[in-house]
């Protein structure tokens, strides 16, 4: 562990990149540390890897719980021994993203002047992560991938894998993600920026230097958030106008209702385990993600003639990402000839709905790795 | 894993029309039994279409690689020749365009195996003079009302978009007879279902 990381992630797996990490931007990271876990045995040839990655406010814990705040995984349904990522025939390795704030560095990690970067952090892009990544994986002595998998934010990574390195990685499954935000996803994370930066505790960034913590402003962004994550159909299904706690409403602005009572515990319960200025440069690098603009417009062309199997999934109340966006990945693979397969699963959950109990979905997954696995020898 | 199902004589004879290692699209594969057949039996690279979300899940658990989609609407993404062999089985007439779905497989394969129900069938020309009602499956059958199109209307179609007939089997209480070129006005009076080989012209 190099001496200027943050002591509370000490307990974290961390591997230094060897190489500055040129961004987007123009600006070059030096030493750049990602925070990874991984499960299941390399084979002998190394070509049964798998790399999960994350959503914007998920982290490398996927298949174990965090040791720091023994937070459980968040894919223990899908990663692990007979599971659809078997880790009985794969090594699954997830990484904490770049600008992420579980042990990759990130706003809150500290510059080379040994402060905080705060907004001192270079805005970064999807293909910035991807390139983290890459080199993360370079590192470990890995040639190739088996498997990008991802859903939502991870999802646009399995995308950006294939069209960055088409000859590193054999299969990718972008799951209820996008090729580009939409104007109501830019408009979602905008709200949620500007509730943090309204945050008088955010110190124009400077929070963590101050002492402070922009807990209510970060709260709010993830409150606005959540309700984009979970469908109409599952809130009315969960809450509807339930009082909270209460016979009659109160006429007040107390939580009267469950709804309300919910994402006031979604919010708080977020900002002790989410940096603020994290949560502005990720949700940031998923407004400029467009695919097609890197050929003028047509995402097929950024994938024609690609050696990469897709998988791609949607979910049919998910208006995050709905199953439109995710048709259009699948309609611009099928022109560019790519092999590509699609499914778009019923279910009511909405966004959320790829972390949860979907069967069909779980076993269109294993089988697409496991043919997969057939073809690559493993 | 799937289990193990019987099968179907329909899906042997069409897979014995297949190349060895052909390129195969199959529009409204179902479950993918079909598919599977020619994966096991063919070593074909095989890929599938079909609407419904239920069975291509299926179809995709058992490893192959599916598109849930509209073949009515998502056919005219693939480019041109992408496949070797395009089978419609059992499907071309639950399409709501089947010419505009035939002439995208005449482009996107050189091969078209279509597989479909006969209402040349001599019972079922009876059903409708002698007692005025459509032949099986009626309208209040689950899966709708079928196309109700003859052999000779699937020729004819499959000529107008640049098919032409390289053989006619019969199917005939769930046998399939001999493939053949001639004696089609017979075969349109007899086959309950026909299973089409069209090759672009």
């Amino acid at each position: 562990m190099p001496d200027n990381a943050p002591p509370q992630t000490s307990a974290l797996r961390v591997l230094t990149l060897p190489e500055p990490l040129k961004l987007d931007c123009g600006e070059t990271l030096d030493h750049v540390e990602i925070a990874y876990e991984s499960w299941g045995e390399p084979n002998a040839n190394r070509s049964n890897v798998i790399l999960i990655c994350h959503a914007l406010t998920g982290d490398q814990f996927a298949a174990s719980p965090n040791p720091l705040t023994g937070r459980p995984a968040w894919w223990p349904r899908v990663i692990g021994p007979g599971l659809a990522i078997d880790t009985d025939r794969y090594h699954v390795i997830a990484t904490n993203v770049l600008g992420g704030c579980m042990g990759t560095t990130g706003p809150a990690s500290n510059a080379p002047d040994g402060k905080p970067y705060g907004t001192r952090f270079p805005v970064i892009t999807i293909g910035d992560m991807v390139r983290a990544q890459r080199a993360f994986i370079a590192a470990l002595g890995i040639d190739s991938l088996f498997s990008v998998i991802g859903g939502s934010m991870g999802g646009m990574q399995a995308l950006e894998w294939a069209a960055q390195a088409p000859g590193q990685v054999f299969t990718s499954v972008p799951i209820a993600t996008s090729a580009r935000h939409s104007a109501q996803n830019i408009a979602f994370y905008e709200v949620g920026r500007q509730a943090i930066m309204a945050d008088p505790d955010w110190c124009e960034g400077n929070y963590l230097a101050q002492g402070k913590r922009p807990s209510r402003g970060l709260a709010i962004a993830r409150m606005a958030a959540h309700i984009t994550y979970v469908s109409e159909g599952a809130l009315k299904r969960k809450f509807d106008r339930g009082l909270q706690d209460r016979e009659k409403t109160s006429f007040s602005f107390d939580a009267d209702f469950q709804v309300e009572s919910y994402l006031r515990y979604q919010g708080h319960s977020f900002v002790d385990r989410f940096d603020a200025n994290s949560y502005l440069y990720v949700t940031r690098a998923m407004d400029y993600f467009d695919l097609s603009s890197r050929s003028e417009g047509r995402l097929a062309d950024v994938f024609r003639d690609t050696p990469v199997r897709f998988c791609v999934f949607s979910f049919s109340s998910d208006w995050h990402y709905p199953p439109e966006a995710n048709r259009e990945i699948t309609r611009a693979l099928i022109a560019a000839g790519a092999e590509v397969s699609y499914l778009d699963i019923q279910s009511d959950k909405g966004h959320d709905a790829f972390l949860l109990k979907e069967p069909i979905y779980e076993r269109a997954l294993a089988g697409f790795l496991s043919s997969s696995a057939e073809l690559r020898g493993i | 894993m799937v289990e193990q199902r019987t099968v179907r004589p329909d899906h042997e004879a069409i897979a014995r029309r297949v190349r060895q290692g052909a390129r195969v699209l199959d529009v409204g594969c179902g479950d993918g039994a079909l598919l599977d057949l020619l994966k096991s039996t063919r070593s074909v690279d095989a890929r599938g279409l079909e609407l419904s979300s239920e069975t291509a899940g299926i179809a995709m658990a058992r490893g192959l690689s599916v598109i849930q989609g509209d073949a009515d609407s998502d056919l005219e993404l693939f480019p041109d020749d992408s496949f070797e062999v395009a089978i419609l089985s059992q499907a071309v007439q639950q399409m709501r365009r089947p010419a505009r779905v035939l002439g995208e497989l005449a482009r996107i394969a050189p091969e078209v195996i279509v597989s479909f129900r006969n209402y040349g069938l001599w019972s079922r020309r009876l059903t409708l003079i002698r007692h005025g009602r459509m032949p099986a499956p009626g309208l209040a059958h689950e899966d709708g009302v079928l196309l109700p199109v003859t052999a000779l209307d699937m020729i004819e179609l499959a000529g107008r978009l640049g098919l032409a007939c390289v053989a006619v089997a019969p199917v005939r209480g769930g046998e399939v007879g001999a493939f053949r070129n001639k004696g089609l006005k017979r075969l349109n009076w007899g086959a309950d279902e026909v299973i089409l080989h069209l090759r672009r012209m």
